[in-house]
């Protein structure tokens, strides 16, 4: 009977670039910026890493095919490196290989890293799809955009829900003057400029109804972990561990683009992917439980109608929980307190890290200026593809035990 | 009784105003005001002459019976492909059996759409085949501030031949073949070369069209006073159009309007066009004469039938006219044709490079919009793969065809994107749910963001999807149409 992850493995420690428009360093350099702070974090030495993840969503673009990037350049002993890629989920796929291999009881210490490398296009926003689709893309794919895709999602909820186009473009922008309002506090965010509703309704439109402050920032960054079994974490001294408790997938099977029920309304995989952590981690009243959250805010819409598949605003009322603050620095359950794929960035391998990054230093008191008071679950959220089809991962740390 | 059986047509929504063109390029070429009443029909970005077709053969086909279509002829000057035969996207996109099929493809001069026409009248008579389709489409290029420019226009006429339940009976023809060349377009060339147009409309226009026209009547036994309708083309002034008549003693009531004022000339689809038209006000018992002018003329004479009140309801010429957006923006009409190069990004790099083999593969998806329909538990499906995408089946290998392209759909979900590359931003695009079941996200066209909503009917149309410029490959897929 599987008993899941829950309070098996501890972080050890964990590191994050500065993410922003890296024009001065490549991805291995990135890695290496993030990797310095994780491993002085951890206090341990290099060769004691005993095998390590790297998640990257576009190689094409930075480091190439293989993990060979991750091995070289950290100068890794020869250890097993394996590189994943699972769309946006890529760098929570990292930690999950990394925290499962330590489970297994295969290995004491496993490094998980991410990183993307997104700004050597020559244009914004994200390198295009077309070319690496496969053959069908051209002949029947949509000409469709990462903001595109998501922004049908206000569309498919307004007509559901009956919200106005007003309704949602408000909460919406709230969405994401909160966000800025958060990221000024970050000195490691991309983007670090409180925004006014006002100003963000007000500009440009990138896909109806998202406008430009709708969309999160493309980033160069890197992330990483490293983890360990709470036994050695206690045995090299650490106190205040944090553990794991919980790390759950769920992707689409073509049931929301091929079935007739799904209303372009809602994650049909983050419903699921929560409650299974929720589970797994013995939530029961995830409202009242959760301390806080970072979540996948490619798109304001995106975390509005994340509100509603991660069980905390019930189903219509994301809109009210926005307006009420709830989910503000000083609401009940903060949401993107550093900044989120927003204000922080997105480099998009690296951003589940860089969520737990997060999670980890409020959890232990070490987030500054945007420190939380008395934090004990924290909870991650990645959405990779498109509404249509798309991977989610959801993850939740906490104090140990 | 051998002759027409259903006819169709389509005209793209979008029409030029002439003037537009005066607004812009008058100061170059003033001379050009004496063209310039009236608009004329334009492609939207995404159409040309394989789309148009396929619109004018399924408006055609409209209540018929697609498998019973043993040949489908396609004429036109302005095909995609020199090789590929054309009229094997026309019969795909039309979802009609591979199987005992004949296709053509008749091009290379504007009068290929009458001898199509008697080309499958042939067919039909002496070959055993039950039902053939023809069609004629052309969207031809134009150089800017000229008068083809103000001449032409785009469009597409279809006609379905048989032996049963034909409205317009096939009489008798008569052709003229020569090497007269008003214009002509190289094998390399884009654009067409003309003559003077007082020798085209003396020695050309005025002494074949009615040689023709006359031996066609003389095959028949007939004379000018049998004939209700003549119906010819001539793009130049509607004067000139009205002087081909002259020497057939047809008084003006007879000459069927070429709707230079509202269409323009539509080259190889155009004497079908206005055979169309005429249809369109015909009574049974009128007997209408119908030539084209290209290399010489083919003149035919059909008889209408009581038949023709029982033809189903149709877009037609008259329908496709009155489904009408008027552009102003001549720039607009530049760029759909690539007439000007515009900047595009470096997101338009990408490589579009076709798989011929997966093109093959999924043929009957991409051109013919089939999907699947699981035999087991009903559920339509797009596309058609091996696993049931019913959460409570998922039975393996139990799907049936299912096509989708006539199915009424409608909006679940819909953006304007200013991101995505398009010829014509925002790109609106959206998922579609089929009446009876069966979704997928399409690209829209022939709208405006601010007309777009969630519940809006749509109905589905064969469009460019992209063009390779590294390989000179058309790409055609379906876009949803919303309704207004």
């Amino acid at each position: 009977m599987a008993t899941g992850i829950r309070d098996k493995v501890a972080i050890l420690g964990m590191g994050c670039s500065k993410f922003g428009e890296r024009w001065d360093m490549g991805a291995d350099d990135l890695l290496v910026e993030a990797f310095q702070e994780c491993i002085e974090d951890a206090g341990i030495d290099k060769n004691e890493i005993q095998a390590a993840w790297l998640g990257t969503c576009f190689p094409e673009i930075s480091v190439g095919q293989s993990a060979l990037p991750l091995s070289i350049s950290l100068r890794l002993p020869n250890i097993p490196v394996t590189r994943v890629e699972n769309f946006c989920a890529s760098g929570t796929e990292s930690f999950r290989g990394a925290v499962y291999a330590v489970a297994s009881g295969a290995y004491d210490i496993c490094l998980a890293a991410g990183v993307e490398k997104l700004k050597d296009t020559g244009y914004g926003g994200l390198p295009e799809f077309g070319a690496n689709a496969g053959p069908r893309a051209w002949m029947t794919g949509v000409n469709m955009t990462a903001p595109g895709s998501f922004a049908q999602l206000a569309s498919g909820y307004g007509a559901k829900y009956k919200k106005s186009d007003e309704e949602i473009k408000r909460a919406l922008a709230h969405v994401s003057a909160k966000s800025h309002a958060n990221g000024v506090k970050n000195p490691k965010a991309h983007l670090r400029k409180a925004v006014s509703e006002e100003q963000i309704m007000a500009a440009p439109i990138i896909a109806h109804p998202l406008g430009l402050f709708d969309c999160c920032g493309v980033s160069d960054g890197s992330a990483c972990a490293i983890v360990t079994t709470p036994e050695i974490a206690k045995s090299l001294g650490k106190t205040d561990l944090i553990s794991v408790k919980a790390i759950q997938l769920s992707l689409s099977n073509g049931y929301e683009m091929g079935y007739n029920e799904w209303e372009v309304d809602h994650f049909v995989t983050t419903s699921k992917a929560s409650e299974k952590a929720y589970e797994e981690a013995g939530i029961k009243n995830p409202r009242e439980e959760v301390s806080m959250m970072e979540v996948h805010d490619c798109f304001s819409i995106t975390e509005m109608v994340t509100m509603e598949d991660l069980h905390i605003s019930p189903r219509g009322e994301a809109i009210k929980d926005i307006m009420d603050g709830f989910y503000d620095a000083d609401g009940k359950v903060p949401c993107q307190i550093d900044g989120g794929l927003k204000c922080f960035g997105h480099p998009i391998g690296a951003s589940g890290l860089r969520m737990l990054y997060e999670m980890y230093l409020q959890l232990l008191g070490r987030a500054g200026d945007r420190q939380l008071k008395d934090p004990r679950i924290g909870l991650t959220h990645n959405l990779g593809g498109f509404p249509f089809m798309n991977v989610c991962s959801v993850a939740i740390i906490g104090r140990h035990g | 009784m051998v002759g027409i059986t259903a006819y169709g047509a389509y005209i793209p929504k979008r029409r030029l105003n002439r003037m537009a063109i005066i607004q812009s390029m008058g100061w170059l070429a003033p001379a050009l005001m004496t063209a310039a009443a009236g608009e004329r029909s334009m492609c939207n970005w995404d159409e040309d002459a394989m789309t148009m077709a396929v619109a004018a053969a399924r408006d055609c086909m409209t209540g018929m019976d697609k498998s019973a279509v043993s040949a489908a002829y396609l004429a036109s000057t302005s095909l995609p492909f020199k090789e590929r035969q054309n009229c094997g996207i026309l019969t795909t996109a039309l979802n009609l059996p591979e199987e005992g099929l004949v296709t053509a493809d008749f091009t290379a001069s504007l009068k290929s759409g009458t001898t199509a026409l008697l080309t499958g009248i042939d067919a039909v008579r002496g070959e055993g085949k039950d039902h053939v389709l023809v069609t004629a489409s052309d969207a031809r290029q134009t150089k800017c501030a000229w008068f083809f420019e103000m001449w032409y226009g785009d469009g597409a006429a279809s006609l379905l031949l048989g032996k049963d339940n034909v409205i317009a009976e096939f009489k008798g023809a008569h052709s003229v073949s020569c090497d007269f060349v008003g214009a002509y377009r190289g094998a390399n060339a884009k654009f067409d070369y003309g003559w003077e147009e007082r020798w085209i409309r003396e020695q050309g226009f005025t002494k074949i069209i009615p040689a023709a026209i006359n031996g066609a009547l003389e095959k028949c036994g007939l004379s000018m006073d049998d004939i209700s309708k003549v119906v010819y083309p001539c793009h130049l002034s509607p004067r000139v159009h009205q002087s081909i008549a002259k020497p057939l003693k047809a008084g003006p009531e007879k000459i069927q309007d070429n709707m230079a004022a509202v269409l323009g000339d539509t080259g190889a689809a155009h004497p079908l066009m206005m055979f169309v038209a005429a249809l369109e006000e015909a009574n049974p018992g009128d007997k209408i004469v119908v030539a084209s002018f290209g290399q010489g003329c083919d003149a035919l004479v059909f008889e209408v039938t009581d038949n023709i009140k029982k033809l189903p309801a149709r877009a037609g010429v008259k329908g496709s006219l009155a489904n009408r957006k008027e552009e102003a923006q001549y720039s607009k009409f530049q760029k759909f044709r690539d007439l000007v190069n515009v900047e595009m990004g470096i997101r338009a790099e990408a490589n579009k490079q076709t798989a011929l083999s997966a093109m093959w593969r999924y043929r009957k998806q991409v051109l013919g919009l089939v999907g699947g329909k699981c035999t087991k538990c009903g559920t339509p499906q797009y596309p058609k793969v091996r696993m049931c995408v019913n959460p409570s089946c998922g039975a393996v290998d139990t799907m049936e065809e299912h096509a989708f392209a006539d199915k009424a759909g409608i909006i679940k979900s819909y953006t304007g994107d200013m991101l995505a590359v398009s010829v014509d931003p925002p790109a609106i695009y959206g998922l579609i749910q089929f009446e009876g079941g069966g979704r997928a996200l399409f690209d829209f066209t022939d709208c405006e963001l601010a007309d777009v909503k969630v519940g809006q009917p749509v109905k589905m149309s064969l469009r460019m999807k992209y063009y390779d410029e590294a390989r000179d490959f058309h790409g055609y897929y379906w876009k949803a149409v919303p309704q207004t």
